[in-house]
C-alpha cells in the first residue's frame, strides 16, 4: 500500500467511527450484507485505499496490451458496435423477410437463429424433428434453403453471425457456396460461426459427436479459414449460455476463458501456429442485471485473456491477445409478468455492454419470456441500442467507468476469481476433462439453485414477479410459428432430392466418409457435399456413423 | 411410513435448456420426492418407457422449444398406451397461456409458466397424486 493509500485508509477508519457508527445505531442499513448479483461482497464505499491498480500495467490504453480499456484505439468514436439482432423462425422465406426488415430498420449485421433440428443435424423430415421444425429458428435442410435465406442480401456487404455449433462446418460451407453463387469470393466474407462445442456439453445441449472428433472438426475449421476465409470469426467462445444456465459472473469468465484456452491448446497440439488462428477467435458474453459487475466483468475478461495469450501461450501477434466479443442481454432475467418492464432491464443490460466495450450487441425483446418476439417488440429492442448509441453519451469516450474505485475493485476481484477457476480446470487436465467429470455443470447448477432459493425466499427481489405484482390479463398477439412448416420443408427436401444428381451426392458423401476415417481436413469434402445438394442430415449422418454420438451422464 | 412420491423429470424433444428441469428436480428432491431425471433429447416414447420402468406417480415435462403442443400430448398418449393412465402429467416452460387449455384437454393436468415458485409445483403434486 502506498503512503497515500495508508492516509486514506486511516481517514476511512476515522470516518467510520465519527459518522457511520452513529448513523447505524439509529438507522440500521437495509441488509446485513450487501453483494453483487453474483454474490460478491460489496463495501459501503470504495476509496483509492480499497483498490490496487497500476495504471500502465493493469489498464493501459485502448488498443494496447492488456486491452482492459478496449480492443481498438478509437472504439465507438470510429464506429458504433454492430447492432445485431438474433433472428430466424419458420421457413427460409419468412426469415429472409425478417432480415430485410431489420436491415431496413438500420441494423448493421445479421444473426441467424437455426431451429433445433438444424442445430443437431437432423433434416425437417426426420422423426426426431417432430414438432420442432422452424420453432426456435429457421429450418435449413440443404443448400437450396440457404440460397433462399440470403436471397437479395449481398454477402460482401453484410456480416453474418450464425449460431451453429455441432454442424458449424456444414452451415459455413453452405454460406461459402451461396456467396460463390452471388459472385463473392470466400476471402471477402465477414461473419461468425458459434462453433463452441465445449459449452454445448456444459450448458446448451446441442452437441452431436463426442469431444475428440468435435475438437478435430473445430481445428479443421480453424486451419481452413486461416487460408480461405481470413475475415471470418471461426469460433465464438461463449459464456452467454453458461450464465443463462445459472453461473455467476466470475464463473462465466472463468469457464469461458478455460474453454478458449482448451481450443487454443488443441489447435496447437494439432500443429497449427497460434498466431495463424488466434486472431480469428471471438467471444460471446451475457449482459446481466448488475450494471457495475457486468462492466467490470467485460474489462476483467479482456485483461485476463490478453495475459493468458501473451504470457502463457506465447502468442506474438497482438491480435492474438485481443478478446473481441459479442454481447446479448440476459434472457433469463426477463419476466413473463409485466413484460413491459423487460424493456428497462434490457436497456440497463445493454448500457453495461456498451460501457464494457462490446464489439456487437443483441438486445432481447420484451416478450421473450412468453414466445419468440414479434416485429414490434424486436423494433423496440433495436431502438434501445440506437438510443444508447446516439443519445446516452456513452459512445463518445472510451471505457468511461475506468478509474471508478468500485469498478476497478470489481474488475480485480472478477479477474482473480476467474483465474482461480481456470487454474482449477487446468489442474483437472483442461475443459474437456472438467466437463466429462461434470465439474462445470455442477458449479453452474449449484449457482442456479442458490439463485432460485433466494428468489423464492424473497431475499432476491424481481420486480413484478415476487414483489410489486399486479393482476394481469394473459398477453395477446404473441408470435406463432405456423405448424405447416414441417410439411412444407419435407416437400422441399423431396424436390431437392428429385432434381439433384444423386450419383454425385453419393460420391461426395463417400469422399467425406474416407476423410472422416482418416486425418485430412474435413472442410473441403463437406463443401463438396454441400454443393452437390446433399442434405444437412445426410452429411451429419456420415460423421455420426464414423464418430459416434455423445451421451452425457446426467446429474442434478 | 407413507410411500414417497416418485417423479420423473423429463426433457422431451431437442430442447437443450435444462436449467429449469434441474432446478425443479432438486426442489422436488428437497421436498422429499424420489426424483429421476431423464436428461436431454427424449422422445415421448422414451419418456413413457422410463416412467413405466421407474414406476413413477408423476411425469414432469420441461419444454422451452415451442414444440409443447406436439410433444406433451404425444407423451400423454405414450403413457396411456403403456397402461399408465393414473400417472399425473405436469408441464413447465415457455408455454403461452392460450396453449394451456388445449394441453389440459389432451391430458396434461397442470402447466407451470415462468416465474412459478417451485413450492407451488410441489404443493400441486402433493395434493393431486393418487386422486
Amino acid at each position: 500500500m502506498s503512503d497515500d493509500q495508508k492516509t486514506i485508509a486511516q481517514d476511512k477508519e476515522r470516518w467510520y467511527k465519527a459518522q457511520v457508527e452513529k448513523t447505524l445505531a439509529r438507522f440500521p442499513e437495509r441488509k446485513e450484507q450487501f453483494t453483487t448479483n453474483s454474490g460478491m461482497p460489496v463495501d459501503r464505499v470504495y476509496t483509492p485505499a480499497d483498490v490496487n491498480v497500476n495504471y500502465t500495467g493493469d489498464l493501459g490504453f485502448p488498443g494496447e496490451f492488456p486491452f482492459t480499456r478496449g480492443v481498438q484505439p478509437t472504439m465507438y468514436r470510429g464506429r458504433f458496435w454492430t447492432m445485431r439482432q438474433y433472428a430466424g423462425f419458420g421457413t427460409a422465406e419468412e426469415s429472409n423477410a425478417r432480415y430485410k426488415y431489420l436491415l431496413n430498420a438500420g441494423q448493421s449485421g445479421l444473426s441467424v437463429a437455426f431451429d433445433l433440428p438444424t442445430q443437431i443435424g437432423y433434416d425437417s423430415d426426420s422423426p426426431m424433428a417432430e414438432g420442432e421444425v422452424g420453432k426456435v429458428g429457421v429450418a435449413i435442410d440443404s443448400l437450396a434453403d440457404m440460397e433462399i435465406l440470403f436471397d437479395g442480401i449481398p454477402l460482401d456487404k453484410v456480416s453474418t453471425s450464425m449460431t451453429i455449433n455441432a454442424p458449424a462446418s456444414v452451415l459455413l460451407a453452405m454460406y461459402i457456396a451461396v456467396a460463390e453463387k452471388q459472385g463473392v469470393p470466400s476471402t471477402k466474407l465477414a461473419g461468425t460461426i458459434q462453433n463452441d462445442i465445449l459449452k454445448e456439453y456444459a450448458a446448451r445441449g446441442t452437441y452431436i459427436y463426442p469431444p475428440a472428433p468435435s475438437m478435430r472438426l473445430i481445428n479443421d475449421i480453424f486451419a481452413f479459414c486461416a487460408e480461405k476465409v481470413p475475415n471470418w470469426n471461426t469460433i465464438s467462445i461463449s459464456g452467454y449460455h453458461i450464465r443463462e444456465a445459472g453461473s455467476t459472473a466470475a464463473q462465466e469468465v472463468g469457464f469461458t476463458l478455460a474453454n478458449g484456452l482448451s481450443y487454443v491448446r488443441a489447435a496447437m497440439a494439432a500443429g497449427l501456429d497460434v498466431d495463424t488462428f488466434a486472431p480469428q477467435l471471438s467471444f460471446f458474453f451475457n449482459a446481466h442485471n448488475d450494471f457495475f459487475e457486468e462492466v467490470a466483468k467485460f474489462r476483467a475478461a479482456r485483461r485476463l485473456w490478453a495475459k493468458i495469450m501473451k504470457e502463457e501461450v506465447g502468442a506474438k501477434n497482438p491480435k492474438s491477445w485481443m478478446l473481441r466479443f459479442h454481447t446479448q442481454t440476459g434472457g433469463s432475467t426477463l419476466t413473463a409478468q409485466q413484460p413491459m418492464n423487460n424493456i428497462v432491464r434490457v436497456a440497463l443490460q445493454a448500457f453495461a455492454a456498451v460501457c464494457g466495450g462490446t464489439q456487437s450487441l443483441h438486445t432481447n425483446s420484451m416478450d421473450e419470456a412468453l414466445a419468440l418476439p414479434t416485429e414490434q417488440s424486436v423494433m423496440v429492442a433495436l431502438r434501445t441500442q440506437q438510443i444508447i448509441a446516439y443519445e446516452s453519451g456513452a459512445a463518445e469516450t472510451i471505457d468511461p467507468l475506468a478509474g471508478s474505485y468500485y469498478v476497478e475493485s470489481l474488475t480485480n476481484t472478477i479477474e482473480a476469481e476467474a483465474r482461480a477457476y481456470i487454474d482449477r480446470i487446468i489442474g483437472m487436465g483442461g475443459s474437456v476433462k472438467a466437463i466429462e467429470t461434470g465439474y462445470m455443470q455442477r458449479e453452474i447448477q449449484d449457482s442456479a439453485y442458490r439463485h432460485q432459493r433466494q428468489v423464492e425466499s424473497g431475499e432476491r427481489v424481481i420486480v413484478g414477479m415476487n414483489k410489486f405484482q399486479t393482476k394481469e390479463d394473459a398477453p395477446k398477439n404473441l408470435l406463432r410459428v405456423d405448424m405447416s412448416v414441417q410439411a412444407s420443408q419435407a416437400e422441399k427436401i423431396k424436390a431437392v432430392k428429385a432434381r439433384r444428381d444423386n450419383a454425385a451426392v453419393a460420391a461426395a458423401l463417400a469422399e467425406l466418409r474416407i476423410a472422416a476415417q482418416g486425418t485430412a481436413n474435413l472442410m473441403p469434402p463437406i463443401l463438396a457435399a454441400v454443393k452437390s445438394y446433399a442434405t444437412l442430415q445426410e452429411i451429419c449422418d456420415v460423421m455420426r456413423d464414423v464418430f459416434g454420438e455423445y451421451r452425457p451422464s446426467e446429474e442434478f | 411410513m407413507e410411500k414417497k412420491i416418485r417423479v420423473l423429470v423429463a426433457k422431451p424433444g431437442l430442447d437443450g435448456h435444462d436449467r429449469g428441469a434441474k432446478v425443479v428436480a432438486r426442489a422436488f428432491r428437497d421436498a422429499g420426492f424420489e426424483v429421476i431425471y431423464t436428461g436431454l433429447r427424449q422422445t415421448p416414447e422414451q419418456i413413457a418407457e422410463a416412467a413405466l420402468q421407474e414406476d413413477v406417480n408423476v411425469v414432469a415435462l420441461s419444454i422451452l422449444s415451442g414444440a409443447h403442443n406436439t410433444l406433451l400430448p404425444r407423451t400423454v398418449l405414450a403413457l396411456k398406451e403403456r397402461g399408465m393412465d393414473d400417472v399425473l402429467v405436469v408441464g413447465g416452460g415457455v408455454i403461452p397461456a392460450e396453449d394451456i387449455p388445449g394441453l389440459k384437454s389432451a391430458g396434461v393436468a397442470e402447466v407451470f409458466t415462468p416465474g412459478t415458485p417451485t413450492g407451488t409445483a410441489v404443493e400441486y403434486i402433493r395434493s393431486h397424486v393418487g386422486e
